[in-house]
């Protein structure tokens, strides 16, 4: 097993610094320049520009660049933002949190929901409940999620005044410092009363508008991976054994239906940070997905470059870990390969 | 090669009506596939004929008639069916014309990705070693960065256009073409028949093309059909933030974007975009979904 | 460390919360974004200046809501007959703040951070001069290498003189910009000690009305009043509450959430107006958006099509539609809240049929252009995409035919600046309320009669430049004046470009608030603000 989970690691090696030469390459395809993308109307002369992207040492050969950056990266440094002047990892760990929030609370909302909608559904096959909630799940994951944050901020925040319209606290009303990041977990160790009420309020859009897709993948992969179990063997005997149908469903057939749902899970978490983009440029939620879209805008390209290789690092850590975890699961996949 | 040419014409050949009358047969048995298909119908429809269906032209502005609302509500234009947008532009005209624009990107995207992930496939699968690393390789790096911030990256580079956004989205999408071509050759490729063909001396180009791949089309109709849905919500999101079609065409989610000011004051000009792109998607997935079950009830979509 | 540090802010923040029981009065800002950081000389965002500016102070500063300027940090200066040296007499008794990195004042202002505050930007061996990789664009962007001789101490240390190498009219606004903010040299050396520079930047120590509390990225920035020269404001905190989206800015403003909001959606101000807790401020910005004609590529160096298509341009819709009503359509190049402003011109007509009239007389038929909008909302120009559209309807009319053009924002203005384009619009913001400002850098050519780079229409006229190099070197602002009214008269005669419109400045507030004013130049300040319990 471990022989087989190092394998797999080294595997992943060439692809990291294929990836780390892709991104330095198309950042410097980029047309623009951090310089000048951050002047006014005014713009720049010829002599300061050269100067100072001599400064920051963008006038030396891609290569050069490139090896330089290389050799910073093997000892840990992503390099320094142009924006912000501060270290790139960071700026990430500042930020990762509220993404990790968002992405954690919208899987669990899709979890939470989506098993039990495919367990219902599942076990009235064709009737009502099936239908409504199929429909409802392929109108799911047919929604265009930047359409569908706006029309809920549009009737639940300005018409129905339910939920604020962005940010994760209101800072103002509670005055804490961040400690470990995660707004639900410092709103309560703030002690503050109604902090953590408030932080909820501040979540509930964003977590339903990025778990919408993975709610509506969840609740027709465990339909269709119950009815397929609710076909085997075991579960006639049960039945004809006179266990009850619930008892059934609930405990035996859920318990190997849920195999092929966790591993769709995990496939979802590549979606979700792509989904994390969107959703927090329409909330303006303070994580990473923004960040990289305005670091490509600002052509901040320690920071593009930093960011993309550590989200892609940690989708390539998860899709590792369901792979092992299929091996457990299933044996044969280890000598497969 | 001229033997292969000759050999490769009968696998293009339509499929006999046998299985064709059986698969139809399959379909019509699911109703909301039926439905589907017949407002996939009725979109392509429009879009292909919307010069004539349109009142307006789409880029024609009637100044004075600006952000009028759709004719149910209170001040609205009977000539103006479902509204202008923020110049006076007819909102009907505009939507019949992004039907064009939207499913042209969408099926541009599904054909070249269906191409270039049918060839990248196979050849992953027959030569295996080093050809099989590299393409799989640089499908994981595809896969491991976010997808609308790759395509974000590519339109950066290229450039933003019609053209450059079925580029990107197609270049986003493309790994789950090569993986599910792949894999359903190494299938086949165990399989006895094949095993035959090789023991009797099939040329390898012969062997992808005239027995695995006819093995592999249903997953990859199927596959097709969710590309085509996906590609359409990707160049919208592109479109929403600017990196799409560029003005006056109308596109969607540029339709969208453009109106995002106007949200709290007259919200219906942001509301008839964003539901034309629900509508459309909802559409080819359920017809999609008929698409599955008909061909392969075994296949699952995750 | 960093736990104690993170525990010592939240115990700080805990018992200033129980303090802020006590009826404090607390203002919240409802701001667009995160600064850079804290120190203006190396920043150019609106964003980054609003959020140091309760902070420092100037020489000189811009008296609240207008361009004039008035005695800061000097009390008073005199200029040289010769225009040559500025003698600047510095206020006694400005006390500095306490940083919250425990740094305390032992002296009070002297000529000496005057000075500092200078030679950082401005001499390359400064200790300070590669801190945060600065790169004091202002400074540079004002011309001040070339405008300054040398900054020195007068006859005691409460004195600064400025030598000049040449006289300029301007200067004294230009020293109330931002980037002339005054630093303590005491908290520079104190920090330079402790081995972190950096700090300088990223918790600020000045000398204004509020002093520096805590940020948080994204988030929000505080300060607290603090009792200096300019006296204790009536407010006790002050808080940004940073909200980059404009419905979200609204909905906090009201539900009570923050009392100012920075950039409301002009779509959403009929409704704002008619909220009877807000209070919709406006003030004509000073600002022009425009939209120019490359002079150096035919046919648009004839005057005729120049006038043709400003004759095509129906402005009144723009207007309405770009604008949303929040703009006031300009004839001139300077908006009309500016000294030497001309009313008599005599603005252009819509007039699409004579337009295209004159287009045929002047033999120009079956013409195609581009048009280059901006990838990027601007004060003066809120939808450059909208804007693109309507104007290539509009010359649709008139027989033009046109394809829309866009480029990433850096790119977009240096190939604009090239002269790449055959038409497109741009704009400009002022910095310091002069004339000078709009005139000689829009529409500026050198000496040998070449275009300058933020000259987009690439126009120059020998007599106009004459008449605006004279007023530049002239102190009589009524002489001026007279000079940049034949100026206006000249551009209204050529029409170099089109002058689409003066954006309006609207900043919505709670009925609460009072004191508040709305700064023609862009600034936010809370120094004489007062807030209802």
């Amino acid at each position: 097993m471990i022989r087989f989970f190092l394998k797999r690691l080294a595997l992943t090696i060439p692809t990291f610094i294929a990836l780390m030469f892709i991104t330095f390459v198309m950042l410097r395809l980029v047309p623009g320049d951090p310089i000048e993308v951050r002047r006014g109307e005014r713009g720049i002369s010829p002599e300061r520009l050269a100067q100072l992207r001599h400064d920051m040492g963008l006038d030396q050969p891609v290569w050069k660049q490139f090896l330089d950056y290389a050799n910073a990266l093997l000892h840990g440094d992503f390099g320094t933002s142009i924006v912000s002047k501060s270290p790139v990892l960071h700026e990430f760990l500042t930020l990762f949190p509220a993404t990790l929030e968002l992405t954690i609370t919208a899987m669990l909302f899709a979890i939470v929901l989506g098993i039990p909608a495919g367990v219902i559904a599942a076990s009235r096959r064709g009737g009502v409940y099936d239908q409504t909630l199929m429909g409802l799940a392929l109108t799911g994951y047919s929604m265009p999620i930047f359409w569908w944050g706006l029309i809920l901020v549009l009737v639940m925040s300005n018409t129905l005044h339910l939920t604020p319209v962005s940010g994760r606290v209101d800072l103002i009303k509670f005055y804490y410092q961040p400690v470990t990041g995660f707004m639900l977990i410092d709103s309560l160790l703030s002690g503050q009363e109604g902090a953590f009420m408030d932080a909820v309020r501040h979540l509930i859009l964003p977590m339903i508008v990025l778990g919408t897709v993975p709610l509506a993948v969840i609740a027709r992969m465990t339909r269709s991976s119950m009815l397929e179990v609710l076909e085997e063997d075991y579960v006639r005997t049960a039945r004809a054994k006179g266990l009850s149908w619930t008892r059934i469903v609930g405990v035996h057939a859920l318990r190997n239906a849920l195999i092929p749902v966790v591993t769709v899970i995990g496939l979802q978490v590549g979606g979700l940070l792509a989904g994390a983009v969107l959703t927090e440029t329409i909330f303006s939620w303070p994580g990473v997905g923004k960040w990289l879209i305005e670091s490509i805008n600002r052509r901040d390209y320690p920071a593009l470059q930093g960011g993309i290789m550590l989200i892609a690092t940690i989708v390539i850590l998860v899709n590792l870990f369901i792979d092992m975890l299929y091996g457990l699961i299933n044996p044969r996949i280890r000598h497969a390969k | 090669m001229p033997s292969d040419a000759r050999l490769t014409a009968p696998a293009t050949a339509p499929a006999p009506p046998g299985p064709l009358r059986a698969f139809w047969r399959a379909f019509r048995e699911n109703r909301g596939a039926v439905l589907g298909l017949a407002v996939v119908g009725f979109i392509l429809f429009v879009a292909v004929f919307a010069n004539v269906l349109a009142p307006y032209s789409p880029i024609e502005q009637f100044r004075g008639f600006s952000k009028l609302p759709p004719f149910w509500v209170e001040g609205s234009d009977p000539r103006f069916l479902l509204g202008t947008d923020a110049v006076g532009r007819d909102m009907l005209s505009r939507l019949m014309y992004g039907a064009r624009v939207s499913l042209f990107i969408g099926l541009s995207v599904m054909v070249v990705s269906m191409v270039v992930g049918v060839a990248l496939g196979l050849a992953a699968a027959f030569f295996g070693g080093v050809a099989d690393v590299i393409i799989i390789r640089v499908m994981d790096l595809i896969m491991a960065i976010p997808s609308l911030v790759l395509a974000i990256l590519i339109i950066a580079i290229i450039g933003p256009n019609l053209t450059n956004t079925i580029v990107a989205v197609t270049i986003v999408g493309l790994p789950r073409y090569v993986r599910l071509v792949r894999a359903s050759a190494l299938t086949e490729l165990t399989k006895d028949y094949v095993t035959a063909a090789r023991v009797s001396g099939v040329g390898k180009f012969r062997l992808m093309t005239k027995t695995v791949l006819p093995n592999c089309v249903a997953p990859l109709i199927v596959q097709a059909a969710l590309g085509l849905s996906d590609a359409i919500l990707e160049a919208a999101g592109l479109g929403f933030l600017g990196l799409g079609a560029q003005p006056p065409t109308p596109e969607w989610g540029s339709m969208l974007a453009d109106t995002r000011d106007l949200m709290l004051s007259h919200p219906w000009v942001m509301a008839f975009p964003g539901l034309a792109i629900l509508v459309t998607v909802l559409a080819i997935n359920l017809m999609g979904d008929g698409l599955r079950d008909a061909l392969d009830p075994r296949l699952r979509r995750s | 460390m960093k736990f104690h540090k993170l525990l010592g802010a939240a115990l700080l923040a805990s018992s200033m919360l129980v303090a802020g029981a006590a009826n404090a009065k607390t203002l919240v800002y409802c701001s667009e974004g995160s600064p850079e950081n804290f120190t203006p000389s190396i920043n150019t965002t609106g964003t980054s200046f609003d959020a140091a500016r309760p902070v420092y102070n100037r020489l000189v500063q811009f008296t609240p809501g207008t361009t004039q300027v008035e005695p800061a940090l000097a009390e008073s200066w005199t200029v040289s007959p010769d225009g040559l040296t500025i003698t600047f007499k510095l206020r006694p008794g400005v006390k500095f703040h306490s940083g919250v990195n425990g740094f305390t004042p032992t002296r009070d202002l002297t000529a000496e951070d005057v000075i500092w505050s200078f030679d950082r930007q401005w001499k390359p061996d400064h200790p300070y001069a590669k801190v945060s990789a600065g790169s004091y664009d202002y400074f540079n962007d004002m011309a001040m290498p070339d405008l300054l001789e040398s900054v020195a101490q007068g006859g005691d240390n409460m004195t600064v003189v400025i030598k000049l190498k040449k006289p300029n009219a301007p200067i004294i606004a230009n020293l109330a910009m931002d980037f002339a903010a005054i630093h303590s040299a005491e908290y520079a050396k104190f920090l330079l000690d402790k081995g972190t520079p950096e700090q300088f930047d990223q918790i600020p120590v000045g000398t204004g009305s509020f002093q520096f509390v805590d940020y948080q990225k994204d988030a929000v920035i505080r300060f607290k009043a603090f009792d200096g020269w300019a006296g204790k404001p009536k407010i006790d905190d002050l808080v940004y509450a940073i909200t980059p989206d404009a419905t979200a800015r609204y909905a906090k403003l009201k539900a009570g959430e923050c009392q100012v909001m920075i950039a409301p959606n002009p779509a959403d101000l009929p409704d704002m107006k008619a909220n009877a807790d807000i209070n919709v401020l406006e003030q004509a910005g000073l600002n022009i958006g425009y939209y120019a004609m490359n002079n150096l590529k035919p046919p648009f160096d004839k005057p005729e099509v120049r006038k043709a298509f400003a004759m095509a341009i129906d402005r009144d819709a723009i207007i309405k539609e770009v604008y949303q009503g929040a703009g006031q359509k300009a004839k001139n190049l300077i908006p009309p809240t500016m000294w030497s402003y001309d009313d008599s011109i005599k603005d252009v007509e819509y007039n699409p049929d004579k337009a295209k009239e004159m287009l045929k007389a002047a033999g120009v038929e079956g013409l195609k252009i581009d048009i280059w909008w901006m990838p990027v909302q601007r004060p003066y120009n809120p939808n450059a995409k909208r804007m693109a559209e309507m104007i290539q309807a509009d010359l649709a009319k008139i027989g033009v035919e046109s394809t829309l053009v866009s480029y990433e924002w850096g790119e977009y203005r240096k190939r604009m600046q090239a002269g790449e384009h055959m038409t497109g619009m741009l704009g400009w913001t002022g910095d310091n309320g002069d004339p000078d400002n709009f005139f000689a850098v829009l529409l500026g050519c050198n000496a040998e009669g070449k275009p300058n780079s933020n000259n987009i229409p690439k126009w120059c006229s020998a007599k106009f430049q004459e008449v605006v190099n004279k007023a530049a070197t002239i102190t009589d602002q009524a002489e001026r004046a007279k000079l940049y009214q034949e100026a206006q008269k000249i551009q209204a005669e050529e029409m170099p470009q089109v002058n689409i419109a003066h954006s309006t400045v609207f900043e919505p507030i709670s009925k609460k608030v009072t004191g508040y004013k709305v700064s023609p130049l862009g600034a936010h300040e809370f120094q004489n603000v007062d807030i209802a319990e």
